[in-house]
């Protein structure tokens, strides 16, 4: 069954068509890469799932919802969780608190019931911080609970945004570009993670990248875009050597 | 050193980290309840006042400090509460009903206010609420038949269960009355901040992005956080009403909404304690400077002139002071000399290195 559906999706910026006519799906319980040359329009997909744009053309459906329908804060409650090429944490927040404000979307309580700090707010907290801490033990992020995100290296910021993610309880993740700027251990331990996302817990995983290794590591199928545009789809193999998509990186053979 | 080993949920989710730390708060509390019988009435009158300046720098800092909103027209919401009070009084509305009722009007003011504010980030938000507080000057004097105009309004005490509750006749009364509010405001506060409505905040103060992602509705939580920041200056003013007794359309300049924000600034945005000790800075510098001046007068031999403006320059001149050096005001200090001998002898100089000031505004826009 398919979980995301793009459906001849246009984006124009001006002049400059960011995505165009650009149709695929996404089943449920794969991963899913989507991979290019710099501005083929590949973090554009991902903002327009986010509701950051309007697509000038097309459809976008998730679930049987039609996304564009909803506020950009209405697409977590759906059950899409997403991180940032630039991470975007709190940074004046704890690991602890970022983590907690990925359970928002399951906030049953009003503004009277936590001013006044009610039983049920209690048990609302008692069970965010359950489901976080499963998390940061997935992730291995015990040594860093309650340190400022803003003291945090990178590498670490990286993995908090993903726990963030998945502190949502999503049923589709999606990921730009989770190993830029990693270490290679730190890339492999990403790999892992995400079989593990997609095994253990079940999500559905899309993901923007630029290491072929990771991609071809971990994705069921993959699409290469370029200038917004659909260049292949298939499995990593087929992608990695289709003759429109060895154009795009490497130029025409002469 | 002190180390609180955590073996329960609980322990994070409790306001105090531990036994010590609530006895500590609970002796403060014991404390400036018996102020009353330890102070003259004119010392008093001051902690009064700095109580009163704390529940309006709460105010303005779930807006500015946690939310990432800056408003330089809090002083318009003062107002606000103030009249409100003291009209609903005059209409024979009992104090103890007329009271919340001026928050929660000026809480609504505050959302009317907040629905074209929420285009607004950074530079121009400060612009649109100063004109705010300049224009609410204007409007007192234009409502003359509501809000007594310049000649403005004059509120002697309040009659709370047959207690007369009077700034000058019963100080003590009017103490207490003020230190309730505040301990039910900061009780509220802290709440918020450990619910999913506070994080909420932070979340949109630190990135309006992620928080939409995260399923944060921006202009919702911006528009909460407008209401209550400005239902809390409105008990603020409300009180301040009551301390000055008689007031009019200058009571509430635009001059104060800048004080108001610089008390924040210099307490240390986005913490409860930053409130309260830019309250205090507030509310003793001019009495601090007044009696130094005298000191300075009989060790020199000058003569105790007063000097127009000095409050001001050197208020000014502490705001610069800890703008270049300690961004995260006084709380940001206190949390550094804590860590130094909580660590010692490891604590290092450049441990808070990397924590920035507050207030950023805005990406992807």
């Amino acid at each position: 069954m398919s979980m995301l559906e793009f459906e001849n999706v246009t984006l124009k910026f001006g002049g400059l068509t960011a995505v165009n006519d650009l149709s695929f799906e996404v089943q449920e319980g794969e991963v899913f890469a989507i991979v290019g040359p710099n501005g083929a329009g590949k973090s554009t997909v991902f903002n327009l799932i986010s509701r950051f744009y309007d697509p000038y053309a097309g459809s976008i459906r998730f679930d049987g919802h039609d996304l564009l329908q909803v506020k950009p804060s209405g697409v977590a409650e759906y059950g899409v969780a997403r991180t940032f090429q630039n991470i975007e944490l709190f940074e004046h927040a704890t690991v602890l608190q970022n983590l907690l404000v990925g359970r928002h979307r399951h906030r049953k309580t009003n503004l009277v019931s936590e001013i006044l700090f009610t039983p049920s707010a209690r048990r609302q907290e008692l069970e965010n911080r359950e489901k976080v801490e499963e998390i940061i033990d997935f992730l291995d992020l015990q040594a860093f609970r309650d340190k400022m995100i803003s003291g945090l290296p990178y590498g670490v910021r990286k993995v908090v945004e993903v726990a963030r993610a998945l502190a949502t309880d999503p049923k589709l993740l999606l990921l730009d570009e989770p190993a830029s700027g990693l270490s290679v251990e730190e890339t492999t331990d990403m790999r892992w993670w995400i079989d593990d996302i997609r095994r253990q817990m079940g999500i559905t995983v899309l993901m923007v990248e630029h290491d072929m290794g990771l991609v071809s590591g971990v994705s069921d199928r993959v699409l290469a875009m370029a200038d917004g545009a659909k260049l292949a789809l298939g499995t990593p193999a087929e992608v990695q050597s289709h003759p429109a998509v060895v154009e795009a990186y490497l130029g025409k053979a002469s | 050193m002190r180390i609180v080993f955590k073996t329960d949920y609980m322990q994070d989710i409790r306001p105090w980290k531990d036994s010590f730390q609530l006895t500590m708060y609970l002796i403060l509390l014991v404390i400036v309840a018996a102020a009353p019988w330890l102070l003259d009435d004119f010392y008093l009158g001051e902690l009064t006042n700095v109580l009163i300046w704390a529940i309006a720098g709460l105010g303005l800092m779930i807006l500015t400090g946690h939310t990432g909103q800056v408003s330089l027209g809090h002083a318009a919401f003062l107002a606000f509460g103030c009249y409100a009070n003291v009209i609903l009084i005059e209409a024979g509305v009992p104090f103890l009903i007329a009271f919340p009722l001026a928050g929660i009007l000026t809480g609504i003011a505050g959302v009317t206010v907040a629905i074209p504010a929420l285009r607004l980030h950074g530079i121009y938000l400060a612009i649109f609420t100063m004109a705010l507080s300049i224009l609410m000057d204007d409007v007192i004097v234009l409502a003359e038949p509501i809000t007594g105009g310049v000649a403005g309004k004059y509120l002697g005490g309040v009659e709370i269960f047959g207690h007369l509750v009077d700034r000058w006749a019963t100080p003590d009364q009017f103490f207490w009355l003020v230190l309730i509010v505040a301990i039910f405001v900061t009780l509220g506060y802290i709440n918020l901040l450990r619910a999913p409505l506070g994080r909420s905040f932070i979340a949109v103060r630190d990135s309006e992005v992620s928080a939409q992602a995260m399923g944060v509705d921006v202009a919702k939580t911006k528009t909460l956080s407008f209401a209550l920041s400005c239902a809390v200056t409105g008990w603020a003013g409300a009180l301040m009403g009551l301390y000055a007794g008689a007031f009019n359309n200058e009571t509430f300049s635009v001059i104060i909404s800048i004080q108001l924000l610089m008390m924040i600034v210099i307490g240390g945005l986005g913490s409860i304690h930053g409130a309260f000790l830019g309250a205090i800075v507030i509310g003793f510098l001019p009495q601090f400077l007044s009696i130094s001046k005298e000191y300075v007068a009989a060790a020199f031999g000058g003569n105790t002139v007063a000097i127009p403006g000095l409050e001001f320059g050197i208020f000014g001149a502490i705001l610069i002071c800890f703008i270049l050096f300690e961004p995260m005001g006084m709380y940001g200090r206190w949390l550094k000399i804590r860590t130094w001998f909580e660590l010692f002898p490891f604590y290092r100089k450049d441990m808070f290195k990397r924590q920035k000031s507050y207030l950023k505004t805005e990406r992807l826009r």
